[in-house]
């Protein structure tokens, strides 16, 4: 899960240790012995990451919940518009099919023939999103569970029309309101 | 022991004949002792007989009193005993008037309707059709209760076939059918619906086994069909159709729920199902029903008192949502509301009318609902009795909740995302705002990052009133996060000040210290959950011996071993189920139990095949269910659950 999209992000969500490698020496679940410590925080990133030890069981929620809440399985649907400048009409994706940027940027690709469109420096294409705000944000910056959760649409913009302004995703110029 | 009881001997003034009310509270149920309260201002019955009564006198009774009582009951025929029978609806009500002496246990067992078998495994069919013969509802739970984290293997037992089996042969006129963490096949459902006429009712909670074939039966054949409940169960979809089964002739739905099932269903006929039942108070969906057929459901049925929606998903710019947000406001009953399986925030407004009359919201399934938006939400909910919510909410939305929810007396926080935590989740700092602002709150289950004794400390003087405190970290070993003590103080306080608590779940790390809490002050607990917890076997001990009312214990992967388990046998007669695994009990030590108590089943759950081979009494058993019978080791356990 942790992949680098191609946009220079640093996706935070990681299974792994920090730094990779060692482990708790209490936490083998393979024993039958008393499982004392199961969490590693890293504290030194902003975003906490947990990593769980997998518990049969633990938390106890109810398997009906975790099969219909958290695997998404059978989750929702999240199709939103794809606008590309000069393409005479829209399409539309479902966001929830793509589990991060990458599989997203190349879903787009695909769509509208914008190769190149994950390259950082290269690009002829730029994404963009309107979110719930009504704002328009470039893709890339947010974690993709929040990405997802409040895009409404999608635009594919031409790096012509954005001159001047830096667009990759480390930069947190944000907001650029565009016509659409 | 002496049995005390008051009688109040009224008369019915116009009708001219005796009716004596037995106010019977306070119980002290251990062994087959009644003890009751001098209470004259309560009465069993409905108002109607109040107003027409005159108190003639009433009796306190000795037990060894008895027979002159006995011979003052005898004036009054056995009708009359069962009239006021009537008016004892708990079964534990009734249980306590069948031993109290022989005419009151033939009198009540003839005039028993609703029977409630909290273990299927307890009592046999044919058992219980014979003491009860004139029985019409039938309550029946299979798996323990740690079958829904995935530790009991599923086809542990459980099954309902041979109840419906032995119902039919002994000509049970069965109207109603609810059953917990069963295993229910086809056949069973199309025999439940082809032998009972009158059957109007069918609950099915966590149960599997069966498939929407199943519910076609049900709903072709069921006649007078008033009440289809299903929550929360596996149910496999065979694409049948079966919501198109309800016949035309079928207009006496009252309560409808199919939010668990996972295909689709004919909207068209689910419109005119609703559209000719006009009774119907309860309809849920599942997520197959989109938004613009609720619109057209709820514009037909208005009456509705209990809405779970399916799929909230629209453009809110559209017709059709507008639509909706009328149809909404016609709604002026509904007052429970769940569902948004899918939800598109955005959309939420449209049920901002209702929201000021709800008394219960569950939106424990709708996933991507931000903070905000619940905060908005919920901020028109002030009658709010009953909320479930996910931990996306976060300490701040709880602050909401208790300024707005004054009313609130049940709170469930379930996580959002137990993969990773640390992105959203709530805090002891929510539990606290929420005891300091809801002052009904009777039943929580939280399931929290961290927690700390101070918080508890505080929650339990905030709140004394808890029935149910069910608290869950994530991280089920977590010390206090301030202190980093274990949260012994925290728990001893909450079961010290909630002198009413029955039910409590724990975790985070504990020492034995927390369960000489538990057995010193927790003596109205009847059932406890334990995980990770305690340091030796005095703490199952300080459990066992202290807490009088235990019906339910259940414990995994802490350090109890034989000695707790064989100090005191008898207990585990008084109690329905013990659940231990993981822990230290061996094979030896159970064989020991199960052969000195032959009113017990002790079944052991082995998965792994080792141990067929070396049949070691040392070694440590991995899962182990004991409970009370009346009828022996079962005849249908599988290969891997050993009777011993």
């Amino acid at each position: 899960m942790a992949k680098d999209a191609g946009l220079g992000l640093e996706t935070e969500l990681t299974l792994a240790l920090p730094g990779g490698g060692g482990g708790d020496p209490n936490g083998s679940m393979e024993t039958k012995q008393k499982k004392r410590v199961f969490y590693e925080f890293s504290g030194e990133e902003s975003t906490k990451v947990a990593i769980k030890n997998q518990v049969v069981g633990w938390p106890p929620v109810c398997s009906y919940r975790l099969k219909n809440s958290f695997s998404g399985e059978e989750g929702t649907k999240i199709y939103v518009k794809v606008s590309m400048d000069g393409a005479p009409f829209l399409r539309k994706i479902d966001l929830s099919t793509h589990e991060d940027y990458s599989g997203l940027l190349m879903a787009l690709e695909k769509l509208f023939g914008c190769y190149g469109i994950g390259e950082r420096d290269n690009s002829e294409y730029i994404p963009i999103y309107e979110d719930k705000d009504g704002d328009w944000m470039l893709v890339g910056d947010v974690p993709w569970q929040m990405f997802s959760g409040s895009c409404k649409r999608l635009r594919i913009m031409k790096r012509l029309d954005a001159k001047g302004i830096k667009l990759h995703a480390e930069d947190l110029l944000k907001g650029i309101s565009m016509e659409a | 022991m002496d049995t005390y009881i008051n009688i109040y001997i009224e008369r019915e003034r116009d009708r001219g004949f005796g009716f004596f009310l037995t106010e019977l509270s306070d119980y002290n149920r251990s062994g087959s002792n009644l003890k009751v309260e001098d209470n004259p201002e309560l009465y069993f019955g409905p108002k109607i007989f109040r107003s027409s009564l005159h108190l003639i006198g009433s009796a306190r009774v000795k037990k060894d009193q008895m027979r002159s009582f006995q011979s003052m009951l005898n004036y009054f025929p056995e009708e009359v005993l069962e009239h006021v029978f009537d008016f004892l609806t708990s079964h534990r009500d009734r249980n306590a008037v069948s031993l109290v002496c022989k005419s009151w246990y033939a009198v009540e067992r003839f005039s028993r309707e609703k029977v409630f078998i909290g273990n299927c495994y307890a009592i046999s069919p044919d058992r219980l059709i014979a003491r009860f013969p004139r029985v019409r509802s039938l309550t029946l739970k299979g798996k323990p209760h740690f079958a829904d984290f995935n530790l009991v293997p599923h086809d542990w037992g459980g099954y309902v076939q041979p109840w419906i089996e032995s119902m039919v042969k002994g000509g049970v006129n069965l109207e109603e059918l609810r059953l917990k963490r069963m295993l229910v096949s086809d056949e069973s459902l199309e025999l439940l619906a082809n032998s009972f006429p009158n059957f109007k009712s069918l609950v099915l909670v966590s149960c599997e086994g069966f498939t929407t074939d199943g519910l076609a039966a049900i709903a072709s054949n069921c006649r007078f069909l008033r009440e289809l409940d299903l929550q929360e169960n596996e149910v496999e979809d065979r694409r049948g159709q079966w919501l198109s089964r309800f016949p035309d002739s079928c207009t006496s739905l009252v309560s409808l729920n199919f939010a668990c099932l996972k295909g689709e269903v004919n909207l068209a006929s689910l419109e005119r199902l609703v559209a000719r039942c006009c009774n119907l108070r309860s309809l849920r969906v599942n997520h197959a029903v989109p938004l613009d057929a609720l619109q057209r459901i709820l514009a037909q049925a208005p009456q509705l008192v209990d809405l779970g929606t399916g799929s909230f998903v629209h453009d809110p710019d559209s017709e059709s949502y507008n639509k909706l947000e009328t149809s909404m406001q016609k709604c002026t009953s509904i007052t429970s509301l769940s569902g948004f399986l899918d939800v598109t925030a955005r959309c939420l407004p449209a049920i901002y009318s209702i929201c000021r009359h709800l008394t219960t919201l569950n939106l424990s399934y709708a996933p991507g609902i931000y903070s905000d938006e619940l905060v908005k939400l919920i901020c028109h909910c002030n009658k709010l009795e009953r909320l479930l919510v996910l931990d996306t909410i976060g300490d701040k939305g709880l602050g909401v909740v208790a300024s707005t929810c004054k009313e609130l007396q049940e709170l469930r926080v379930f996580p959002s995302d137990i993969y990773v935590v640390g992105n959203a989740s709530v805090t002891e700092e929510g539990l606290v705002a929420i005891s300091a602002g809801c002052p009904k709150l009777n039943s929580i289950l939280y399931f929290c990052q961290q927690m700390t004794n101070a918080a508890l400390i505080t929650v339990a003087k905030n709140c004394p009133n808890f029935i149910r405190f069910r608290l869950c970290t994530l991280n089920p070993t977590v010390p206090d996060a301030v202190t980093m003590q274990p949260l012994d103080e925290g728990f001893g306080a909450i079961v010290k000040s909630c002198k009413g608590l029955k039910r409590l779940s724990v975790s985070g790390l504990l020492t034995d210290q927390v369960f000489l809490y538990f057995g010193r002050y927790a003596k109205q607990l009847e059932m406890l959950s334990i995980a990770f917890a305690g340091d030796s076997d005095k703490g199952m001990l300080y459990v066992l011996n202290g807490c009088k009312k235990l019906k339910k214990l259940e414990i995994r992967d802490s350090p109890f071993g034989n000695v707790a388990l064989l100090a005191d046998m008898g207990k585990y007669e008084t109690m329905r189920s013990l659940w231990m695994s993981s822990c230290e009990v061996t094979l030896g030590a159970c064989k020991t139990l199960a052969q000195k108590m032959p009113k017990l089943n002790v079944e052991i759950i082995n998965e792994s095949d080792q141990m067929e081979d070396s049949v070691d009494d040392k070694q440590k058993v991995e899962k182990m269910y004991l409970y009370r019978t009346l009828v022996g080791p079962r005849k249908d356990a599988p290969d891997f659950v050993w009777t011993l």
